[in-house]
């Protein structure tokens, strides 16, 4: 099918028409027409690359009743994303070509999104013995980020091996930086709130302490590093200062970590528990602006579906974690477009081109461009909405946004040439996948 | 009061009014018959996920006195044990039909979960949280206090201008916590004192005055001298290094109760650790008001499901 | 709404001082009397027929304070009801001569409450009752043994006591309720 857009802003805020067939774009500009194809009428909707998240957890395999690749795979279409980053704590573990070959075929086959497994760093997540990364970045997944994502790699020894060893697939390690130790059952941002609370505290300094090594040792050994969800003004400073050594440190920042804070923890409602914890007000500024200025390169969802029993509970009982994927782009705007820190521009970046980058993910470095493939989103700036579990399509519903306005609405999003939303509701299985 | 989750939800008139009522509950344990019809055919639950056997047999007592009936579930011998989660107790027991959810709970903030939860719409007493809060503790603390300055002329008074230092564990003791919210509601001034590692990281900004030294403390002349129970798993976790250097620290022991005024109150929200936070001889001494808390802390639980569960259509 | 007014300050002071004489009458003395006043007015209802007894016998005028709030069988239905603390005489009422004190008799619910109350202090010889108004409209089998004033009313109408202590005049006035809801005058 091919398909015709018209009236749609680019990110660098001109206007095109743009024509889809056969998976690429083929021609823009214009007045364009195209007998057969299906129209969009795209005027004032604002046009995005396919937003890419490096940070997904689609829990397939082994946690099938919290998310599935399908699942997973169409709550990301429904926020705009043409790829995510499978993360590696599934049961089994991704530490193998097999598991990882598996994921990335059933994304295939589903058709929503590009799925990317992420490998993990060491053998079953247990931070004792490197896994196989070689055998799965030369399998058919051909992975190229590691992570133990849900725990950090906190021996320093293991740490500085996995960055020198992935340089060998030309692979980089994305750290989940909390320093074990000093979080033994921490439950919240540690402060004067979290004292009132009575919650175990999370002290910024066990994630910035171990952003910190990871700089040195990168720097050490000449390796890329990759941080995951970056969460205190602290940490900004320690990657603003190794970037100005020169070291090869790239940094991500979730949506709920640009709009949400620690005071929302009061309510003992766990739907706001979250690993990194969400923190003070000043972080919240701190890593918007860091955003704006380029510390931070990215935004990654940490899209953690779980299941409803994990959150109706008492905040020490439950897990940590909420879905991202279908709110991501409305809270990036509410968090930093409305207010005139990041332009649409930025945004294709911080969550479409620089994510591609580090993941080495090709077909994203020129969009909208003949010949470039057809990943892009549409959406509509203006719309504002109640967020409620409507917005979800994943299994899980745990979104710390259900009853609070939104802005942005996705209006359609196409996937290599295929439409997997319009008209702002996702497309049927069949129809995505036969395509696909 | 639909709940009683926390006391900072009391303002000084309800605070206050609380107080007085449990005068009116305490007077009933003087008559000739020391139990009231007020609450029968209404069922009180007690649901203990973490062992308390006083604070249960406290609330029960309360309960019965004004005549409810009252089922217990502790953590012990039950399903509770077995890892059933908070809202699988809650609706099982709500579909036994419960006026109100006493609530024992090892989880900050349980009580405020189970009330703002639609599993069931009881009233939510709670009888202690993680390390959050137990207002009812909180509430017959500062009915010891009041009772034993003021006597029979108690009703209607605040704590204007008391001093009350407390001592030890503050970091992970919800008594504390309750006592620092309440008494600064009431009027009363507040120092914290213990080690470094156990006074909470923000604490300057709480409604008190905090420091390291017991002794000038005691110097500085209190009215209240309230002692902290401490666990010896908190010296496993690196937070002092050893039982007889926190007794030396942080022990009111025999010397430092002989420095305090004759009418200062020595207080413990129990049980004791002898010999450790405080000696046998100040547990004994005629300042001690510890077995006065155990005895109000009946009337205070009365008086509290009085308020949660008689009000209709307020 | 207009405010009726059926008893003034020379009405409510003669009144209770009848009640003060038919007491002494009716116990054939002062001796083991006991007042016990109703909260709020029943109270100073009580204390001011105290201050009669004291002049007419001296010592006779034993008042107390009880506080039914507990026994009550409305506690539900109402919004929560702070009770007013119970205070007993010294020497408790155990073979006394009690006379209850209100100052309106309507359900006969609060009265109900109040026998109930006394049962839990003790055991008196007799108890009595006594009340400034009563309206009518008994839901019990109860009935005063010294009344003010007899005055009929239609359930919809509103009994107004007013007392110096509280309202700074003596005062019973009839006005319509604007609900006709049976509220606290019971």
């Amino acid at each position: 099918m091919s398909l015709l857009i018209t009236g749609a802003v680019l990110p660098d805020g001109t206007s095109t028409d743009l024509l889809v067939d056969h998976g690429v774009i083929t021609e823009l500009g214009s007045g364009l027409s195209q007998r057969g194809a299906h129209h969009v009428d795209a005027a004032s909707l604002q046009a995005l690359p396919g937003l890419v998240d490096l940070h997904t957890h689609l829990r397939e395999p082994g946690f099938e009743q919290s998310e599935t690749v399908l699942s997973g795979s169409r709550a990301a279409a429904a926020g705009g994303f043409t790829a995510v980053h499978a993360m590696a704590n599934t049961s089994p573990v991704a530490d193998t070509a097999g598991v990882v070959e598996q994921v990335a075929s059933l994304g295939e086959q589903y058709g929503y999104v590009t799925v990317r497994p992420i490998g993990a760093v060491t053998v079953g997540l247990a931070g004792e013995r490197l896994s196989e990364i070689g055998a799965m970045a030369q399998s058919r997944a051909a992975v190229r980020v590691f992570s133990d994502d849900g725990t950090c790699v906190s021996d320093a020894l293991l740490m500085r091996r996995a960055l020198e060893y992935v340089k060998t697939f030309g692979g980089v390690i994305a750290q989940h930086a909390q320093e074990p130790r000093l979080t033994e059952g921490a439950q919240m941002n540690e402060g004067a709130l979290s004292s009132e609370l009575g919650l175990a505290g999370w002290p910024a300094v066990a994630e910035e302490a171990i952003i910190a090594r990871d700089v040195l040792l990168a720097q050490h050994v000449g390796a890329r590093l990759h941080v995951c969800h970056l969460s205190t003004a602290g940490s900004v400073e320690v990657v603003r200062w190794a970037k100005a050594r020169g070291i090869r440190v790239t940094a991500e920042v979730t949506p709920h970590h640009l709009l949400l804070d620690e005071q929302l923890a009061g309510s003992y409602d766990a739907r706001f528990k979250v690993n990194p914890p969400l923190r003070r007000a000043e972080d919240v500024l701190a890593l918007r602006a860091a955003l704006a200025d380029g510390v931070i390169d990215i935004v990654a969802t940490d899209h953690a579906p779980h299941p409803l029993e994990s959150k109706e509970c008492a905040w020490q009982e439950a897990s940590f974690g909420m879905v991202g994927l279908e709110s991501a782009l409305s809270v990036v705007q509410a968090a930093v477009v409305d207010s005139g820190q990041l332009s649409w521009s930025d945004v294709a970046r911080v969550l479409s081109r620089t994510p591609a980058a580090i993941g080495q993910l090709a077909g994203y470095d020129a969009p909208f461009t003949v010949g470039a493939p057809a990943n892009f989103t549409l959406v509509d700036p203006t719309a504002r909405r109640t967020f409620s579990a409507q917005q979800l399509h994943g299994k899980s519903v745990n979104s710390p946004y259900i009853g609070r306005e939104l802005p942005g609405r996705i209006v359609a999003t196409v996937h290599r040439g295929t439409a997997t939303v319009l008209d702002g509701e996702l497309r049927p299985e069949e129809e995505v996948a036969a395509r696909g | 009061m639909k709940h009683l989750l926390s006391v900072r939800e009391l303002d000084l008139a309800t605070a206050v009014g609380i107080l007085d009522l449990a005068e009116d509950m305490a007077d009933v344990a003087t008559r000739a018959v020391p139990k009231l019809a007020t609450l029968r055919g209404r069922t009180v639950a007690n649901l203990f996920f973490e062992d308390s056997t006083r604070t249960r047999l406290s609330f029960e007592a309360a309960a019965k006195r004004l005549g409810a009936d009252v089922i217990t579930f502790t953590a012990k011998g039950s399903s509770v044990s077995k890892g059933e989660s908070l809202k699988d107790t809650a609706q099982t027991i709500a579909a036994m039909g419960i006026d109100a959810v006493v609530l024992r709970h090892p989880a900050s903030g349980a009580a405020r979960v189970l009330a703002d939860s639609e599993w069931i719409d009881a009233a939510v007493v709670n009888a202690g949280d993680g390390t959050h809060e137990h207002p009812t503790q909180g509430l017959l603390d500062a009915y010891t206090m009041r009772k034993t300055l003021h006597g029979d002329a108690s009703r209607g008074r605040s704590l204007d201008g008391l001093r009350v230092t407390i001592v030890g564990d503050i970091l992970h003791s919800r008594v504390a916590r309750s006592n620092v919210w309440l008494l600064q509601t009431l009027g009363a001034s507040v120092h914290l004192v213990g080690p470094e590692t156990l006074l909470p990281l923000g604490i300057e900004r709480w409604p008190v005055s905090s420091g390291t030294d017991l002794d000038a403390a005691i110097a500085e002349g209190p009215d209240v001298v309230m002692m902290l129970r401490v666990q010896s798993e908190r010296m496993r976790a690196a937070f002092f290094p050893h039982e007889r250097e926190y007794a030396r620290q942080w022990g009111l022991d025999d010397a430092r109760l002989a420095r305090l005024a004759p009418d200062t109150m020595v207080m413990h929200p129990g049980p004791m650790n002898r010999g450790l936070e405080i000696s046998s001889a100040a547990a004994d001494s005629a300042r001690s008001v510890v077995l006065d808390q155990v005895t109000n802390g009946v009337s205070i639980r009365m008086a509290v499901l009085y308020l949660v569960l008689s009000g209709g259509a307020a | 709404m207009a405010a009726r007014t059926v008893l003034q300050q020379a009405d409510i002071t003669r009144a209770l001082t009848r009640i003060a004489h038919e007491i002494l009458e009716s116990n054939q003395g002062s001796s083991d009397l006991i007042l016990l006043g109703i909260p709020t007015r029943g109270v100073l209802l009580a204390r001011r027929i105290g201050a009669i007894l004291d002049e007419l016998e001296p010592g006779s005028g034993t008042v107390g304070e009880l506080d039914v709030t507990m026994y009550r069988d409305d506690l539900r239905a109402q919004p929560t009801r702070t009770p007013s603390p119970t205070r007993v005489p010294v020497g408790g009422i155990d073979g006394k001569t009690v006379v209850l004190v209100d100052d309106v008799l309507y359900s006969g619910r609060t009265i109900r409450a109040a026998l109930d109350a006394i049962n839990d202090l003790g055991r008196p010889r007799a108890v009595r009752l006594a009340v400034l108004v009563d309206r009518g409209h008994r839901e019990l089998p109860i009935r005063a043994d010294f009344v003010g004033k007899n005055l009929p009313t239609a359930v919809a109408e509103r009994i107004n006591v007013k007392l110096f202590e509280t309202d700074g005049e003596d005062l019973v006035a009839i006005s319509e309720s604007p609900t006709s809801d049976r509220d606290g005058r019971a």
